[in-house]
């Protein structure tokens, strides 16, 4: 045994200081796909897409980062309308609306995510030390669980936040749920959220989660778990890396103070 | 390489079926196909491209089995009339289709006649069936329902597990909760949205599928993978075993309760994922592997890899060591959810589940692919027990032969391309003749293959006019899990999460 305490020591402290101070890592993570603001193009780069998170309408490009899988095709094809967005942090990595997750833009959508910001703020003023974590698959690949469990780990660990996972969502505060809404997993996920106590948050980890992926429209599954749960928080990534759920984590309880990005305000 | 041979009726079926088996061939998955009804389908490709198309649901029934041999895997087809209601079940005669012919009930409807038990295994039925069941009777006995919202961060399945208190005479498993549909999804893709797909079949192996996936795109079309193509296929295969052994390892001593070791296989696992976020931007190896080859290639990064990777792996094996020394965790892997050597003969256990009870068909080695072949790989030392001890022995060796066969991988690349294949500005495309074959389109099918770190993943893929119209995965998880059924002889509730662990499956890849 006492040789694990020696191994233990072997590389020091390995735990990313984000969100205190940057992480070249978090930084570099190549997030979901953008379309460039003020790009024309033609209502054939729609086809492009395997899961239609592009939309075209008069000549102006949009991409639905909740739909897109991160399979870069669309940036292979055409570099001069899309690009990969840089950094798995700030605000802009997750959405407080479904519809925030198409960029560029929506303007109509700010009034809605202000909305949403201060409905979820009024709701996690209470959540202020220490947060309980529960995890929900509704119908994941297996990769997401990889990287929630990856959060207790080492490098990211989330206790250091005050942030832990709890068995019993009666002592829960927040639900991350992933997967496409596997129909047999609607009326346990739904079971679950009831059973935690107000004030409760849900994120949507993974664009699984958010829109169903590859699998939307499938009778199978319910096109992400919106339809189930009312979700606060919704994380695009195929899977999203551990730094965009801590991210996403920290959006939803209102402790992210870090924003470097500027995006969202 | 993959042969296809059709049988007048299911008796024949099974015989072809026994004689195979009984010349050493291993079953490796039974399953049916509703077949479009041409008549109905009426030069429409929009019926073609819409799984749930009339013509589809009215088709015969293509009912045929996998076997594996030194040649490649054999498929053995026998068609059902339309209107057939059931067929003599294979499951009297070969208890490893067991699973398979529930499926193919859930699926087509159609009864496997004397099947000991249809209960619904990938899509809920009636709620009837969420009674508890019980199998064992006796003073005290009760069911413990676990899941499928379990504690900690698992994937959705349901345990029922039949105890008088401590002892586990029975064991239950529902897996439909997390049914998605992923074999009628791919009903309709192009091939290329088809290896997206494969990816995301069962998420932790998602290079392995997505090569299985492509295997079977490449024996239709005849296309063949360059060289140095072959070679980063083998280079993120083995980086992905290496991961998933070390989640293994990290989920065995957190069951243990062994902190330290349990962060320090966490420290390595992440390590791994992020050289493989390196290479190709996916910590899972995501948009590698395409038919005909690989998109990125580590290319003038080699150097530097195989650096990165010879301080990982020294520190990995030396975690791994002082863990097969740790008396107090190795207590409770000796003899903990035996498998007999019998049983993984007879069932044709794959992976390390088969490894560690002394029956080894690992793929790499028995029908080599990509770059394999140009690589010395070993077979698995011989192990008897078939415990959980076995089987964390059997990824510790394979997890020291992965990186040995990354660095020869390596050494054998071309040090030509610049980092993570990004061309110079101005340049044509990184090499796509190098890294990528044309895979013209063709019609046909076949089955491919490939060694996931759970074990051999098979892909039987159709194609017509450009478009899948039949893509069956089967992943190790699936044809292995239902052992479980099997291993609890002697092991009480504690040891519950040491056998779950040892197995190292993923329910995504079982549930589809």
């Amino acid at each position: 045994m006492s040789l694990w305490v020696l191994r233990g020591l072997r590389n020091g402290v390995v735990t990313t200081h984000w969100p205190r101070r940057p992480d070249e890592y978090a930084d570099t993570w190549r997030g979901p796909v953008a379309g460039r603001e003020g790009a024309t193009v033609a209502a054939d780069v729609v086809a492009l897409c395997p899961t239609g998170a592009i939309e075209a309408s008069a000549g102006a490009v949009r991409v639905d980062q909740g739909k897109c899988i991160l399979c870069g095709r669309c940036v292979a094809a055409r570099p001069d309308v899309f690009g990969w967005s840089a950094g798995a942090t700030g605000r802009a990595a997750a959405g407080l609306t479904r519809r925030a997750l198409v960029v560029p833009a929506i303007p109509e959508t700010d009034e809605a995510i202000a909305a949403a910001r201060a409905g979820l703020a009024a709701r996690t003023s209470a959540l202020r030390r220490s947060v309980h974590l529960r995890h929900v698959d509704a119908g994941s690949d297996g990769s997401e669980e990889w990287e929630i469990q990856a959060l207790l780990g080492p490098v990211y660990d989330i206790h250091r936040l005050g942030v832990f996972f709890t068995a019993s969502p009666r002592h829960a505060d927040v639900l991350l749920v992933t997967g496409a809404g596997a129909a047999g997993m609607t009326g346990s996920l739904r079971e679950t959220y009831d059973g935690m106590p107000d004030p409760k948050v849900v994120i949507a980890v993974g664009t699984d989660a958010v829109s169903g992926g590859l699998l939307a429209g499938r009778e199978s599954i319910t096109d992400g778990v919106g339809g189930s749960v009312p979700v606060d928080v919704w994380l695009p990534g195929s899977p999203p890396s551990p730094f965009s759920i801590l991210n996403a984590l920290l959006i939803a309880t209102g402790k992210l103070t870090f924003d470097r990005k500027g995006a969202g305000g | 390489m993959t042969a296809t041979s059709t049988e007048p009726n299911v008796a024949a079926l099974w015989g072809a079926l026994e004689a195979r088996v009984a010349d050493g061939g291993r079953f490796a998955g039974l399953f049916a196909a509703r077949r479009e009804d041409t008549a109905a389908r009426s030069q429409d490709t929009a019926a073609l491209r819409d799984g749930t198309a009339a013509a589809r649901r009215n088709g015969a029934v293509a009912l045929y089995a996998l076997v594996a041999g030194p040649d490649g895997i054999e498929t053995l087809e026998t068609t059902l009339p339309s209107d057939t209601a059931g067929y003599p079940a294979l499951t009297p005669r070969l208890r490893a289709a067991f699973w398979y012919e529930r499926v193919i009930h859930d699926q087509t409807g159609i009864v496997p006649q004397g099947h000991p038990r249809l209960a619904p295994l990938i899509r809920a039925g009636d709620p009837q069936e969420y009674a508890l069941p019980r199998h064992v009777a006796g003073y005290g006995l009760f069911t413990i329902p676990h899941g499928p919202v379990r504690s900690g961060v698992f994937e959705s399945i349901e345990y029922l597990v039949e105890t008088p208190g401590e002892a586990i005479p029975h064991l239950n498993m529902r897996i439909f909760y997390k049914h998605r549909g992923i074999a009628n999804r791919f009903t309709g893709m192009t091939v290329a949205d088809g290896v997206l797909l494969a990816e995301r079949t069962e998420g932790i192996a998602s290079v392995a599928h997505a090569l299985a996936f492509c295997h079977a795109v490449e024996a239709i079309t005849g296309c063949q993978v360059p060289e140095e193509a072959a070679l980063v296929r083998v280079v993120h295969a083995e980086l992905e075993r290496i991961a998933n052994h070390l989640d293994v390892a990290m989920r065995l001593a957190d069951a243990a309760g062994l902190a330290v070791a349990t962060a320090r296989f966490a420290l390595h696992k992440e390590h791994v994922l992020r050289v493989v976020s390196g290479l190709c931007g996916s910590r899972f190896g995501r948009g590698v592997v395409v038919p005909g080859g690989v998109t990125v290639s580590p290319g003038a990064d080699a150097g530097e890899l195989v650096r990165r990777l010879g301080q990982l792996e020294k520190q990995i094996l030396a975690d791994a060591e002082t863990l097969m020394g740790t008396s107090s965790f190795l207590d409770r892997l000796r003899g903990t959810g035996p498998l007999t050597p019998e049983r993984a003969r007879v069932h044709g256990a794959l992976g390390p589940i088969g490894k560690a009870s002394g029956y080894c068909d690992d793929a790499r080695l028995a029908r080599p692919y990509d770059g394999y072949p140009m690589l010395g790989v070993e077979p698995a030392a011989e192990h008897r027990p078939g415990d959980a001890m076995a089987r964390l022995r059997v990824r510790w060796e394979e997890a020291a032969q992965s990186f040995r066969l990354v660095r020869e991988a390596i050494s054998l690349l071309p040090a030509r391309r610049s980092p993570l294949g990004v061309p110079p500005p101005g340049a044509a495309p990184p090499g796509a003749d190098a890294l990528r074959a044309d895979c013209p389109p063709a019609d046909g099918r076949a089955v491919g293959w490939a060694e996931a770190p759970q074990g051999e993943v098979l892909y039987d893929v159709t194609i017509e006019a450009g478009r899948i119209v039949h893509g069956q995965p089967r992943s190790a998880s699936f044809h292995n899990l239902v052992l479980m059924h099997e291993v609890f002889a002697g092991d009480i509730l504690t040891d519950f999460p040491f056998i779950e662990a040892s197995f190292g499956l993923s329910v995504a890849g079982a549930a589809l």
